[in-house]
């Protein structure tokens, strides 16, 4: 494919002896937005912690194969140094909540130890707080904790404070699930304006999410990616009949 | 069956009568024991009470400004001891569970609490200030720092088992070390519940006298170094209490009355930790 | 080629420092371990002198005379015991019924509220004030009631060391009981109250057998407790080193005379021996307390 960023070879992953991806083998588009569908139980979650190594903190978690990132198996890196270099945002917002919404924003570069000046500080929030398109609701409260925004709000921070890192990709965990309609829509629509500097793989829960945004759907099915393809193919010429099934609705 | 319903029901209420009974008259001691201290002690406080040292027998006034000092300095090192350890200690446990490392810890901070503080003493004794030849402050203050260990311990375990997931992984998900975000991110969401623990030890420290008597064992001067014997209000309320002179007693009443009066503030420092820790999430 | 051995010097240093703090949290855990089993390491080499001068002669003798050299500590036992069963039976039932009160009949309110706070200050309140308000408070009400019974008006002695003892011990096991009443199922109770019961069949019936194992570890540990505690005791027991024979007369436990002797004992056995009782204590108190733990914890779960 043109312009991969990220590619796994022949990845597995376990809880235990319960194996919850099987062989994949899947590439993802730089500076597009890829979704991840599927029946929840599936491994949409699994996978995309794989990609940050988060799935190697629980307990028992283990993995084989392989995942490239620019060419380069993550797997061989420092877990640690690996992550800053990927943003990833939860299902449910979990800002600091001892921190102020400027202090939530900078918390990569501050709990990382970076030394940036007071101005470099400033520009960071700003513009990552622009980015995610939370600035002019928040620009007067900078120093208020985060945790009395709304749930959208605090969605958009958590986007920001991943942006605030720069990140090569940006990961998110079904961001909208526990958002409202109006707070979805804002999402949306900044995510899709992130694309031109950001590639983002998104889980979704919700096809008519994944059409929208889109430009590339991988569908999950027990651990396997039943296909992957252009979002476009995917959802008018489905190849597969459990992809076909889900699309339409018929299960899931 | 009218009779016997009758029974029931008058049996009922007798036994309500009796457990209301009988609680009320379990809080009358403490009434008692708080209005008498109060009384005796209230008379006795005054400025030069805190500002002088006590006097030889015989003469009057006096006051207990070493033992003052002395308590304060004790549980001061104590708590600087207990908190490093208690917190890593209590850390460890959060972070795991299931092997036998954790097991057997956990036995022993359950063994540790309840080991009487006289047998402490005497394993500090044995430990610090037979082998230097001279009582010490600062034996009496690990000593206290044993005391301390549990509560700091389980406060810490379960404060940090009760910090959102979420909040660490958003920490570790910015490619913060581990090290750095339960240092950075999680002890400060459980500091309050952490602060509890802390205070609940000094609260159970503040008048123990048992495990002082063969450590700091007192010091009728005033005296800042924590390697010579040490005054402290507890040790100060004992010796005085069982001695003969209605002069000293008066001393151990006001004595009493500072002591109680600690403990009745760090009691409800405890409470308003635990409620500020309560409403964080 | 520069950026890349930077950024080889920050991973290791990264790895350094995370493995510093894994060794440190689980160096921490492994030291109280260690410490743990250096106290008793410590209390049992120390009592060896005593132990193999005494033998058993320790437990069953008497007559604990340090000039003579004889050191049985049986009327410490007996003190011990005494005081702590009689501590027991005074404080079980007002215990008993303030874990009713706040478990059962009143478990919420401004009143159980305020209860709760008194029993918590309580249990705070330093042992060596309670000996001293003791002596001033306990023991001529002792003396007075003495003197009605025809007995020799001392005032001191084990009663009044028991009597004060309940009072420290009523706040312990009062919130260990009004625990293991508030875990009883609701289910259960409002199963009995549908069939018709009364409250206090209710109790009788249900509360109790449920919670009798729970029951009889909040009253282990309370003896645990008891058995250790030192300064109160000693303040009030009177410290006569021979078996007591009456309720009112003066005696010792194993707690008041380690207080009392310990920075005075002069020899290596009679040293020794007091050592040996402070062991005795920490196995007996060990052993309670696993046990009534591992009851609670079973009743829990
Ligand atoms: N912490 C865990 N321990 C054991 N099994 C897990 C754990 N988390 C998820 N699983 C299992 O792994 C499978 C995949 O889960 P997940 O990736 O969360 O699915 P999805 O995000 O697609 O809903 C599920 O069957 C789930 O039961
Ligand atoms: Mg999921």
């Amino acid at each position: 494919m043109e312009g991969t960023i990220l590619k796994t070879e022949d990845f597995n992953a376990w809880f235990g002896s319960t194996q919850v991806l099987k062989n994949l083998n899947i590439s993802i588009a730089k500076h597009k937005i890829t979704a991840i569908m599927g029946p929840s139980g599936c491994g949409k979650s699994t996978f995309i912690r794989c990609i940050n190594r988060m799935h190697e903190l629980n307990q028992n978690a283990t993995t084989t194969g392989k995942i490239y990132l620019d060419g380069q198996n993550i797997y061989e890196q420092n877990p640690t140094i690996l992550r800053r270099h990927i943003g990833m945002v939860f299902q449910n917002p979990n800002p600091f909540n001892t921190m102020s919404i400027y202090q939530n924003v900078i918390a990569g570069y501050t709990l990382n130890g970076y030394k940036l000046n007071r101005a470099e500080r400033d520009v960071v929030v700003e513009e990552s707080l622009e980015n995610a398109a939370l600035w002019d609701e928040v620009k007067d409260n900078l120093h208020k904790k985060g945790t009395f925004l709304s749930g959208g709000q605090q969605q958009r921070l958590c986007i920001a404070r991943s942006l605030a890192m720069k990140p090569e990709i940006l990961l998110l965990d079904e961001p909208t699930s526990a958002l409202d309609p109006i707070s979805t829509a804002k999402i949306e629509e900044l995510l899709f304006g992130l694309k031109q500097s950001y590639t983002i793989i998104i889980v979704t829960h919700n096809i008519q999410q994944a059409a929208r945004i889109s430009d590339f759907s991988a569908f999950f099915y027990l651990g396997e990616v039943s296909e992957w393809d252009e979002t476009k193919t995917i959802f008018t010429n489905p190849k597969n009949i459990q992809t076909q099934n889900y699309i339409t609705g018929r299960f899931g | 069956m009218k009779e016997r319903l009758r029974y029931r029901n008058a049996r009922n209420l007798v036994f309500k009568f009796f457990v209301i009974v009988f609680t009320l008259i379990s809080v009358v001691p403490l009434v008692l024991l708080i209005l008498y201290i109060f009384k005796q002690g209230i008379s006795v406080i005054n400025w030069n009470f805190f500002t002088s040292l006590p006097k030889p027998v015989g003469e009057i006034g006096g006051g207990i400004f070493n033992a003052l000092v002395g308590s304060l300095l004790i549980i001061l090192v104590a708590t600087m001891m207990a908190v490093p350890f208690g917190v890593t200690t209590g850390m460890y446990f959060s972070e795991n569970s299931r092997n036998w490392v954790y097991k057997l810890a956990h036995l022993s901070v359950d063994v540790l609490q309840g080991i009487p503080s006289i047998v402490i003493g005497i394993i500090i004794y044995l430990w610090l200030v037979k082998p230097f030849g001279k009582f010490s402050a600062f034996s009496g203050s690990v000593a206290l720092s044993f005391m301390m260990l549990p509560s700091i311990i389980k406060s810490t375990e379960e404060t940090l088992k009760l910090v959102p997931h979420a909040l660490k992984e958003a920490s570790l998900s910015l490619g913060v070390p581990y090290y750095k975000t339960m240092l950075r991110v999680v002890m400060p969401a459980g500091i309050s519940g952490i602060l509890n623990g802390v205070i609940l030890g000094v609260a159970r420290v503040a008048g123990e006298t048992a495990p002082l008597l063969f450590t700091a064992f007192g010091n009728p001067f005033l005296s800042l170094n924590i390697f010579k014997p040490m005054a402290s209000l507890p040790l100060i309320i004992f010796n005085y209490a069982i001695s003969p002179y209605d002069e000293w007693h008066r001393l151990a009443w006001g004595a009493s009355f500072i002591l109680v009066s600690m403990v009745l503030i760090l009691n409800i420092l405890t409470k308003l930790t635990e409620k500020r820790w309560k409403v964080q999430f | 080629m520069q950026l890349q051995v930077q950024q080889t010097r920050i991973i290791r240093r990264l790895k350094i420092r995370e493995a510093l703090f894994h060794k440190t949290l689980s160096l921490s855990a492994i030291i109280l371990i260690i410490l743990l089993f250096c106290m008793f390491l410590t209390l049992l080499v120390s009592s060896l002198p005593s132990i193999k001068a005494l033998g058993l002669k320790f437990i069953y003798g008497n007559t604990w005379d340090p000039v003579s050299g004889e050191f049985g500590a049986l009327s410490f036992l007996v003190g011990t015991l005494l005081t702590s069963l009689l501590a027991l039976l005074i404080s079980t039932p007002f215990s008993l019924t303030i874990g009713l009160f706040l478990g059962e009949y009143y478990p919420k309110g401004w009143f159980s509220a305020l209860l709760k706070n008194a029993v918590e200050l309580l249990a705070g309140i330093p042992s060596v004030i309670y000996g001293f308000w003791g002596i001033y408070f306990i023991v001529p009400i002792v003396r007075s009631l003495e003197m009605k019974l025809g007995a020799p008006p001392i005032g001191v002695g084990i009663f009044t060391a028991s009597l004060v003892l309940s009072i420290m011990i009523i706040p312990f096991s009062a919130s260990l009981i009004r625990l293991v009443i508030s875990m009883v199922p609701v289910t259960l109770k409002e199963a009995a109250y549908s069939l018709g019961a009364t409250r206090f069949e209710v109790i009788r019936y249900i509360i109790i057998p449920y919670i009798r194992s729970g029951l009889s570890a909040g009253i282990l540990l309370a003896l645990g407790r008891a058995l250790g505690e030192t300064m109160a005791v000693t303040m009030l027991i009177g410290n006569t080193q021979a078996l007591p024979h009456s309720l009112f007369a003066t005696g010792d436990t194993m707690a008041s005379v380690i207080a009392n002797q310990f920075t005075e004992a002069t020899g290596k056995v009679y040293f020794s021996a007091l050592i040996e009782i402070g062991l005795f204590l920490f196995v007996v108190t060990t052993i309670i307390n696993i046990i009534g733990r591992n009851i609670i914890k079973r009743f829990e779960s």
